[in-house]
């Protein structure tokens, strides 16, 4: 049995003698045929030799049986590239119930079975872990998890049971549902140690050697396993806790967060027959929701779009960078001045007015250079480059021999253009000018230099060194060395570069602004702030619309909503009441409660609309407004408009970005007359 | 400045179990072998602090790919050694571990630190003998050395030549008697804790664990007596009575003794003394005579005081001829009694740790005896030879 495409994972099995006992042990190995850049993954085929190794294990009567990995890995866990290929809901099912019986084997069995962890082991290779009656783990294992919730599935091959009854309810909501939904945290051996989930830590150095010296051990009543004791009083509570949050955080959009929920509530009494076979129906509900599908997309996007971006030229035409200059010494400067000098390791010097800003900007760097060594994040060799490389001068002639130069200056075209000016006299004629503009034109700024085709835009988000993606900006007369040489620069900067056009506000702020609008436009109607402002949650964001507008900053979206007004007025309005809330210089939202205070400020009409009413205002404003971008070229394609939005503005993967949302709940047919997605691409087949 | 010779005293030693080229170790590095040999002897010495270790001596002949890279320095780091911790490779062909020994035991005489590791790695399976090697055109238009000299199997032949009276009978039933030794002394468990067991690899089977010697085999002198003469056409060198291609590495704990006191080591020997001597490299085979009379003397002791042997059986005639030399009969007890290279394999650079590591338990076994020889014979013609004294040595006889 094998599911088309498969990478069948099979179980090696070898008899080992191990010191110390009087009949061999069966070694069980997984292994996928490839090395660590293709990690070991479960499908039907896999689990069928997994199947047929336990059954020739146990034919030798072994002392123990042990399941490995292959070098670096483990399991990463049930073969998703399989699952929209399940023709219909029993197959899902099908799918779980043969999970659950092989991997029972080696939970039933009277010969003692071990998990010997050494590599990275996620989903349902770290059930099949937790099946065995003990566990070993390597320190150098790359991460353990449970990331099934973050893609829109549950751990259902017995984690959601196994889990919580191993390390008790906290640790095991945390690892199941929490993590998952923190950017898909990870834990590293020593934490996943600490949670119990292992019962001995080993180094890797010789780490097999020493498990099966530990399970030897074992066998033979040397060693002693002690696992804290579950509590069970506090089930109940804790998970009432989680349930909370969720419903804070999501408002009920995460459908699999909240089956994971229900699950772990069955784990405190439910027989583990009863227990898997929830899971199993659980698995098969969401294997065929839209939010799994979406799920599978965005998780595709990011790790394989993002890293092979549309539209980029060819590799071999980027220039070496060896001197990046940075025109501005505030904060933004700063953090790109940190993040340039620590990723490329080249000088990086700074320049603005006087003397006392750049200092102000070298001393931020030096700052955040002293707190990563305290905090154990940077050694100190790395440390001490890092003073080296970073400088600041108040005279550009700094950067005469710089290949790379990025501005980082007050958002006004006048400024950028007299920058561009004054530095085309001091840097050579191929050195790259890259701009951080969050919405003027590139092709205006360089319009009049002598060198237009080495303008590129350099897009960040903010915070730069926390969120991955950068927006590479395409001017009318760039050229493709000056793009290739962004794209390796940003490659080597660690982010996900999606190439956009010159179109005002380019993708995320573009669609956050139009977004914003409706809601604002709303609240100019006299819908009240709170009832504006909860209006998405049925979408489970990351942030309601005035957290949002707090982070950017009201003074800041005023401005880009002005450009983007004055490109497109008729779609993009202008709000007065935006420009009270910056003027008052007041939070416009306290502990996640809207600020009465600036409340008062704003002069309302007195046509309020209901929440839905908003909340279709905005979808169809994303809807249309990502028709004109893909009609305008603004990126290649929808799914660079969905990559943006999940690693520029974290939108969830369960909305897929966006345009899978758009699409499912009809909008994007209603608005534009057609899907941005063929039908099973991001969602259910027909 | 005044300062006094210290005794040294070989505390601990480990090795891996000894593989056949191409056989179990064949997806195992060669690196990774002495790494695990050092970690299992700080392991089993728990009382030694780590960072009291002050030099890594790592022997490999060939020292290219997983056996370069000073790997003495290299291993030290990967084995979980503080960074602090000094490391060099060391090469003196089939006799690198025993240099690696005599250098750092002449270092902690000397003063220049306390504890050392030495050891040596050879994986022939991942570099043969004579890999990459560029002899200078001189030897051959000067008549300098033979090129039979560089191949160890002709300098056996030739060394036959100069000992007619060393039958091919002679030496398949040394090399018969060696296989049966080494049987005996695995079923009465006597080389089982020096071993360290190795996680080996491959891609139809997975991981599994080396635990025991590879090359040992149930021979008779009818089967010896078929096997073909590589050497030699109608020659007596066989693949019988030599030791074969092997992959394996050993390591080694060496102390200043009142330190080893003071942390509360073991003391397995001590160090009396030590010789190499250079030979005809077209026979290097009597090499270990010269050197063994050389160590002798130094100590001021004669052949008579010596109650055990371990002599490297790279080949079954040289060692005879060693016997012969020192009127010792082919079947004297006190000579290998768990065998020898011929049946444990002779994974070149790390074998004379092996050798010490056996005489230490031994001694233990034997107090009895106080003086014991380890000694080998050395390509391109040199013989290496070092005495120990038993510290379990209760004033008898021998």
């Amino acid at each position: 049995m094998k599911a088309p495409n498969e990478v069948v994972t099979r179980a090696l099995l070898r008899q080992v003698n191990v010191p110390g006992l009087d009949r061999p042990a069966a070694l069980i190995t997984l292994d996928n045929g490839f090395d660590h850049t293709k990690p070991n993954t479960f499908g039907p085929g896999g689990l069928a030799s997994l199947d047929e190794a336990i059954t020739a294990a146990l034919a030798a009567d072994p002392a123990f049986i042990a399941v490995t990995g292959k070098p670096y890995i483990f399991c990463v866990g049930a073969d998703i590239v399989g699952l929209p290929q399940l023709a219909d809901r029993a197959q899902a099912l099908e799918i779980g119930r043969l999970g659950h019986r092989v991997f029972a084997r080696l939970k039933d069995s009277s010969v003692p079975t071990f998990a010997f962890v050494n590599g990275a082991a996620m989903g349902g290779g770290l059930e099949l872990a937790l099946h065995c009656h003990y566990r070993t783990l390597s320190g150098g294992a790359a991460a353990l998890a449970l990331p099934e919730v973050s893609l829109g599935l549950v751990p259902g091959w017995g984690g959601t049971q196994l889990l919580p009854n191993l390390i008790g309810i906290p640790a095991a909501t945390q690892v199941i549902i929490q993590n998952p939904l923190m950017q898909n945290k990870m834990l590293k051996p020593k934490q996943a140690a600490e949670l119990g989930i292992a019962d001995i830590l080993l180094e890797p150095a010789d780490f097999l050697e020493r498990s099966l010296e530990w399970a030897a051990g074992v066998v033979r009543g040397q060693v002693t396993v002690t696992r804290p004791e579950v509590d069970k009083d506090m089930w109940a509570g804790v998970l009432y806790f989680a349930r909370e949050t969720l419903n804070q955080r999501l408002h009920g959009a995460v459908p699999a967060a909240y089956k994971a929920l229900d699950l772990l509530e069955t784990a405190k009494d439910a027989d583990f027959a009863a227990g898997t076979a929830a899971e199993d129906e659980a698995l098969a509900d969401l294997v065929f929701s839209e939010e799994l599908r979406s799920g599978l997309y965005a998780f595709d996007l990011v790790q394989r779009r993002a890293k092979r971006p549309a539209g980029a030229p060819d590799k071999g035409l980027a220039r070496t960078i060896t001197k990046v200059g940075i025109v501005g010494a505030g904060l933004m400067a700063s953090q790109l001045a940190l993040l340039f000098a620590r990723r490329l390791q080249v000088p990086v010097v700074m320049t603005d007015l006087d003397q006392s800003r750049v200092d102000k900007g070298v001393g931020y760097v030096h700052t955040q250079i002293e707190k990563a060594v305290i905090k154990g994040r940077m050694d100190k060799n790395t440390a001490a480059k890092l003073y080296g490389l970073v400088s600041g001068t108040v005279d550009k002639s700094a950067f005469a021999d710089a290949d790379f130069v990025i501005e980082a200056v007050f958002e006004d075209l006048g400024v950028k253009k007299q920058v561009w000016a004054e530095l085309e006299k001091i840097v050579s004629p191929e050195a790259v000018l890259a701009t951080n503009t969050s919405s003027l034109s590139i092709t205006e700024m360089a319009a009049e230099l002598a060198h237009p085709e080495r303008v590129v835009g350099f897009h960040f988000f903010n915070p730069v060194a926390v969120l991955p993606l950068l927006e590479i900006v395409r001017g009318e007369r760039t050229d493709d060395v000056t793009l290739a040489t962004a794209f390796a620069v940003g490659q080597q900067l660690r982010k996900s570069s999606v190439l956009v056009s010159d179109a005002p506000a380019f993708v995320v702020n573009r669609l956050l602004t139009r977004f914003l609008g409706t809601v604002f436009a709303a609240v100019d109607q006299g819908t009240p702030l709170d009832v504006a402002n909860s209006a998405l949650d049925p979408l489970g964001l990351p942030m309601r619309p005035l957290a949002l507008l707090q982070l950017v900053g009201p003074a800041v979206a005023y401005h880009v909503g002005g450009t983007l007004h004055a490109a497109y007025p008729d779609r993009f309005g202008v709000s007065e009441n935006l420009k009270r809330i910056a003027d008052s210089g007041q939070p416009i939202v306290v502990d996640d409660q809207v600020n009465d205070e600036v409340a008062k400020l704003l002069v309302v009409g007195d046509q309020p609309l209901t929440a839905e009413q908003v909340r279709q205002n905005a979808l169809d404003a994303l809807a249309q407004e990502i028709r004109l971008m893909l009609d305008e070229g603004v990126v290649a394609e929808a799914q660079d408009i969905d990559l943006c939005m999940i690693l520029g503005a974290g939108w969830p993967f369960h909305l897929g970005g966006v345009t899978p949302y758009l699409d499912r709940t009809g909008t994007s047919e209603r608005v534009t007359g057609t899907r941005f997605l063929p039908r099973g691409a991001a969602s259910l087949p027909a | 400045m005044p300062r006094e010779v210290r005794d040294v005293v070989f505390v601990d030693g480990v090795r891996t179990p000894f593989g056949k080229a191409g056989g179990m170790y064949a997806n195992t590095r060669a690196d990774d072998l002495v790494i695990r040999c050092i970690r299992e002897l700080l392991r089993r010495n728990p009382q030694l602090p780590p960072e009291r270790v002050e030099e890594v001596a790592i022997a490999a002949t060939t020292q290219i790919g997983d056996q370069g890279l000073t790997i003495g320095r290299t291993a030290a780091l990967l084995a979980g050694l503080p960074k602090t911790v000094p490391g060099f490779a060391i090469d003196r062909m089939c006799a690198g571990a025993m240099t690696a020994v005599t250098t750092v035991a002449s270092g902690i005489a000397m003063g220049a630190y306390d504890i050392a590791i030495a050891g040596g790695v050879e994986h022939m399976g991942r570099h043969p003998m004579g890999e990459g090697v560029d002899p200078n055109p001189r030897i051959i238009a000067e008549k300098l050395v033979d090129p039979s000299a560089l191949v160890m199997g002709s300098t056996a032949e030739n060394l036959h030549d100069l000992v007619p009276h060393i039958t091919k009978a002679r030496t398949d039933a040394f090399a018969l008697a060696s296989q049966q030794k080494t049987a005996k002394a695995y079923a009465n468990g006597k080389l089982q804790d020096d071993l360290v067991p190795m996680s080996i690899r491959d891609a139809e089977g997975g991981w599994g664990l080396a635990t025991v010697d590879e090359a040992p085999r149930d021979t008779s002198l009818e089967k010896l007596a078929t096997l073909k003469t590589p050497f030699r056409p109608h020659g007596k060198v066989t693949a019988g009575n030599a030791a074969g291609l092997n992959d394996g590495a050993t390591a080694s704990l060496l102390a200043d003794e009142a330190t080893a006191r003071e942390l509360g080591l073991p003391i397995a020997m001590r160090l009396v003394s030590f010789g190499f001597v250079g030979v005809e490299p077209e026979v290097m085979g009597v090499g270990p005579i010269p050197s063994t009379e050389k160590a002798l003397r130094l100590a001021g002791l004669s052949i008579d005081d010596i109650g055990l042997f371990e002599l490297n059986e790279a080949f079954a005639v040289q060692v005879l001829a060693f016997l012969d030399h020192f009127g010792i009969a082919d079947d004297d007890a006190r000579v290998n009694p768990w065998g020898g290279a011929i049946a444990i394999g002779h994974p070149l650079a790390s074998s004379g740790v092996r050798l010490m590591t056996q005489l230490a338990r031994q001694f233990a076994e034997h107090p009895e005896v106080r003086y014991g020889v380890t000694a080998m014979c050395i390509g391109i013609g040199m013989g290496g030879t070092v005495i120990w004294e038993n510290p379990h040595w209760e004033g008898g006889n021998k």
